[in-house]
Parts: C-alpha cells; structure tokens; sequence
C-alpha cells in the first residue's frame, strides 16, 4: 500500500492499548504472507502493510481453492451430496456428514431411532475431539512447541482409526446414510473407543500441563487478537471463536438435535476473546465431549441403527440380490429416483468451528434446487485484519491457527 | 432459555410493517416472510433494535435464482436469529433479473461483508452502500455470474453425453 493512501496517522497497540503518533515519513513495507506459507497452515492469502514488525493493516483474499459445490450440488441426488460436505471442514468431517443427513431427514420427516442418534453423537463428538486436537496442537506448534503436536497427532491417528473402523474410511468420511448409519458399530469400535477412553484422558492431561500453565507459552498467547463479545456478534462469530470472547452459544443446547438435550455438559466460556482464551476453551470442550461420549456409551439404547425409510436408506446388499423389491429400491435409490417433497429447510448443528448451516431448497426434483452452506469459516474470517491490526506479525500467524480457520471451509 | 413463539414473531412483525410484509409462511420451524428488497434495511434494523424481539445476530446471506418467475428472478436469503430469545427468521426479497438492487447491511453487521461479496459473486446482485462489491471466491476476470440457472453445470458444447433420462 502506497503510504500516501493510508488515512490514519495513529497506530493502536491492541495488546496494551497504547495508541502512538506514526511517523510520517515512515515507508510501510507490503509483505505478502501466503497463499502457499508454511505457517498458515492452508491456502491463505494476506497482504500485510507493516510498519517495521508491526500490522499496520491486512487485505485478505480468498477462493484459491474454491471448488462451488453448491453449483455441483445442484446436480446431484440427495445422498451424493455428502461426499461435497466431507471436503468443508475437512478436520471433521463426520459432523458435517451427519448435519447433511438430518437436513434431508428433516426435509423427509424422518424420525431416527435413539439408538442411530446416540451413534451420532458418539461419531460427533470424537470428530469434535480431532478438530479441536489439530488446532491446540498447531498454536503449540506456532509458539515454538512441536513436542505437543507430535504427541497428540498419534491420538488423532487413533480416532481416525474409530472411523475407519465404523465407516471404512479416515479423513473425508462419509459416514452414516440418510435415514441412520449404514452398519452398526462392531466389537471392535466399542474395543477401540474404550481403549481410548482409558488411555487418553492421561496423555491430554500431559499435553495440558505443557501448555496450559507454560510461561512462554502464556506470554504468547495472553491478550494476542483479542475481540470483543459484541464484535464477534457483529462479525458472525459462532463455536469456541465466539465462546471465548464469553458468550454461551452453542447450537447443541439452544436447538438440540440428534438427542443432544439428554446428555449433560458444560459450554465452556471465556473472557477476553483472546488466542489463549480461545486455546482454553477448545480444551475444556475435549473433556466436556469425552464426558459426553461416555454419557453415550453408558446409556446406549438397544434398538435398529437405522430408520424404516426404503426410499432413501440402501436395503442390504444379500436382499439386493435375492429380493425384488429390495433390487427395486436399491436401483431407485443410487439412480436418484426417490420423492422428495418440496420445501425449504434450514438446518444448523454445532460444528468444529462453530455454526454449520444447511438451506436447502427442494423443488421435489432428484437433486435440490438450490443450496447453500452456512460456512462459519468464511464469516468470521473477515474479522482477522481487526484482530492483528497494531499487533507483531508473530502474532497474526498465532491469531491465524487459534481461529481454526479450515480452508476448505473457506472456499467451500 | 427464554424463547418466543414463531406465532408471536410473525405476529409483532406484521403489526409494525403491516403491508410490507407480502407473504409469511412458516417452514420447518422457521418463519419464512417475503418482503420488498427497499424495506430490507429498514426491516432489520427494527429487528436489531426492538426490546423484545433482539435479533441481534446475522446468520447467513445467500441467493437464489428463478427464471419462471417474471420480474421477480432473483432472490436473496436472509436468515437472522435472535440468541436470546432462541428464534430464527428468514427473510426473502425478490427483484428483477434486469434491476437487480438491494440496500446492503454493511452498516449495521460487519459479517455482512463478505456475506454479500459471495452473493454478489455468484447471482449478480448489487448490494447499494456496501463499501467494497467485487468477486470474493471467483476470478476477478469473470464476467458471469455462475450459480444462475442459465448456467448449465457441464459444458453445453459436449455431444459425446446423453442427458435426457437422468438428471436435469
């Protein structure tokens, strides 16, 4: 930026709110920070005008993975769309499934049996658990501390492993159908959660301790892209980015969905809106979710994993081939040829990193008419140049990862 | 939580706008009300500011496209939502594919920025006031505006494909 363009003489300091008379002959230097830097963790791009080390402003770009899968969503049947859902928050993907299903499910009239629901949960919360994983390891990793992101990384490896498990796929995985899950969990998931149960409590209390009270690690992270309660309002801000500015908004308790109202747990809140405040908060929600995947287990009701809809969930592949009406059904089914009533829907579940919202116009055709993906990235990733505007650009990489931002979830 | 009633929602809003508000239904939970694209700001500013009703916060903005329906073809979402009293509404206005206009909402929500860069981006419409309307996720070089109808999802010059029997 030209230094004759800029407006404003005065440079705050949000760190310490100090506000200080720039000099007028001082030459901004343009530093382009991305689209490809190792430190954005994603295809970012920020025009930075810095004074010195200071932000004095930021242009932000985006679309450089810009896929338009609403355009591609309009040519495709219902349950193809969730492949295209995988690939927003690609950190947690199994929520972002399941949000698909039950706006169609919603759309149908579906009623899930408990037993599907609590599934569910147990699958959306372990991917909370990853998403969150990836983003508290990764601000170590910005504060100088690999050991954490090393350590954990394997944990993550073991939920992925759940996954495989239960779906037969790790990273977009396309979990569960319209109308329940496609199989029920076998020995071996349960195995494997209980493993995890026991074993990882310990190793996140060991990361905690690093971290949480870590001196340098503190001074990093305190008062580093703060915002406010009411700008994060004013910005879209939803999930742990508008928690830790302190306030309680979670969609899994305002709108339960997916028997959510019977478990219970805490929405951990902050205060400042800061980078630390934001690393707390998406801590203390891995404990509330393990809590709550317990409470799952625990409680799991006996019953059909799936809901009585032939129109939408595939029948088993052994009647696919002995039975006429399942063949029937099956060919209906993967050629896109089942009824759906016209209607709009708009349906929102607590993603990774905040509200994940589906409006879906159904015009009863086989593919929607139109829809589009409340993508919680893409909002509140235009407040960035106000949180690091008068901070080190030191911190703007730090303010970057603790906002999670995904940039599939960007470009959609 | 305290909540209000879809009911009482719609109910408040058509006594203060009255023949503002063209049609109202409620879908799925969510009522869903038809307004002129000139009332938008006013519309939402009430809503911002009234002491019962608070909805304080922008959810999402987005298009949509109908050719059939003459002089009235494109037509932008709003969904707003008021945290307190744990209720959503949804707000739709339609205009002409020719004149295309609506006020924006940048001087009241910040998010509403990018919100109505995408919408603009993808169906083409002029968001009056909002201080910065160019593409945000498409090439600045574009000269459509790609998630209209018109806008076939595969090549048009393909013959290699036989379309008639599945898909639009």
């Amino acid at each position: 930026m030209d230094q004759t363009t800029l407006k404003e003489n005065k440079i705050k300091n949000t760190a310490s709110g100090e506000e200080r008379e720039s000099d007028l002959h001082i030459e901004y230097t343009t530093l382009n920070l991305g689209p490809t830097h190792p430190a954005t963790h994603g295809i970012f791009q920020n025009i930075l005008t810095m004074d010195g080390e200071i932000v004095i402003d930021s242009e932000q770009t985006c679309g450089y993975i810009h896929r338009a899968f609403e355009k591609i969503a309009e040519r495709r049947p219902y349950y193809q769309i969730t492949t295209l859902t995988d690939r927003l928050n690609y950190c947690s993907s199994p929520i972002n499934n399941i949000g698909w299903h039950m706006t169609v499910e919603k759309l149908i009239g579906v009623d899930i049996p408990k037993r599907a629901q609590y599934m569910r949960v147990i699958i959306m919360e372990f991917a909370r658990i990853s998403d969150h994983l990836v983003c508290n390891a990764v601000i170590g990793v910005d504060t100088g501390a690999l050991t954490g992101f090393t350590y954990l990384f394997q944990w993550r490896e073991k939920i992925y492993d759940i996954f495989e498990h239960i779906c037969g796929a790790r990273l977009t995985t396309n979990i569960g159908r319209i109308g329940g899950l496609e199989r029920d969990f076998s020995p071996e998931v349960y195995k494997k959660i209980n493993e995890f149960l026991a074993d990882f409590p310990k190793i996140f209390k060991e990361f905690s301790t690093l971290l949480e009270r870590n001196r340098i690690f503190f001074d990093r992270t305190n008062k580093t892209g703060p915002i406010t309660a009411e700008r994060a309002l004013n910005y879209g801000f939803t999930g742990p980015n508008l928690r830790a500015a302190g306030v309680d908004y979670d969609v899994r308790v305002a709108n339960p969905y997916s028997s959510y109202e019977d478990f219970d747990f805490q929405i951990p809140i902050g205060v400042n809106g800061d980078t630390y405040d934001r690393f707390m908060v998406r801590q203390e929600e891995i404990w509330q979710s393990l809590k709550i995947i317990r409470q799952a287990l625990d409680n799991m009701p006996a019953g059909k994993y799936f809901a009585d809809v032939p129109e939408f969930y595939l029948p088993p592949k052994e009647d696919v081939y002995n039975n006429m009406e399942a063949l029937i059904w099956h060919f209906k089914i993967v050629m896109g040829e089942s009824d759906v009533p016209k209607g709009e829907v708009y349906h929102a579940v607590e993603g990774g990193n905040g509200e994940l919202g589906f409006y879906l116009v159904s015009d009863g055709g086989r593919t929607p008419y139109k829809l589009h993906f409340r993508r919680p990235c893409f909002i509140f990733y235009q407040a960035y140049p106000e949180m690091i505007r008068g901070g080190m650009l030191s911190d703007a990489i730090v303010t970057l990862s603790s906002l999670n931002v995904i940039a599939g979830e960007l470009d959609a | 939580m305290a909540g209000i009633t879809n009911e009482f929602l719609l109910e408040r809003l058509q006594q203060q706008f009255g023949e503002k508000i063209k049609a109202a239904e409620e879908t799925f939970g969510i009522v869903s009300v038809v307004i002129e694209p000139d009332s938008i700001l006013d519309i939402v500013k009430w809503l911002n500011t009234d002491n019962i009703l608070k909805f304080k916060f922008l959810t999402d903005i987005c298009g949509s496209h109908y050719p059939d329906l003459t002089g009235q073809e494109l037509c932008a979402v709003y969904h707003v939502q008021s945290m307190e009293n744990n209720v959503r509404l949804r707000l739709k206005a339609f205009m002409p594919v020719s004149k295309p206009e609506i006020p924006s909402l940048t001087s009241l929500y910040s998010s509403a920025n990018w919100m109505e860069r995408e919408t603009y981006d993808f169906y083409g419409i002029n968001f009056i006031g909002h201080p910065n309307l160019k593409r945000i996720l498409n090439v600045e070089e574009m000269d459509y505006f790609p998630l209209r109808k018109e806008f076939p999802l595969e090549d048009a010059t393909r013959t290699d494909k036989e379309d008639q029997y599945f898909g639009r």
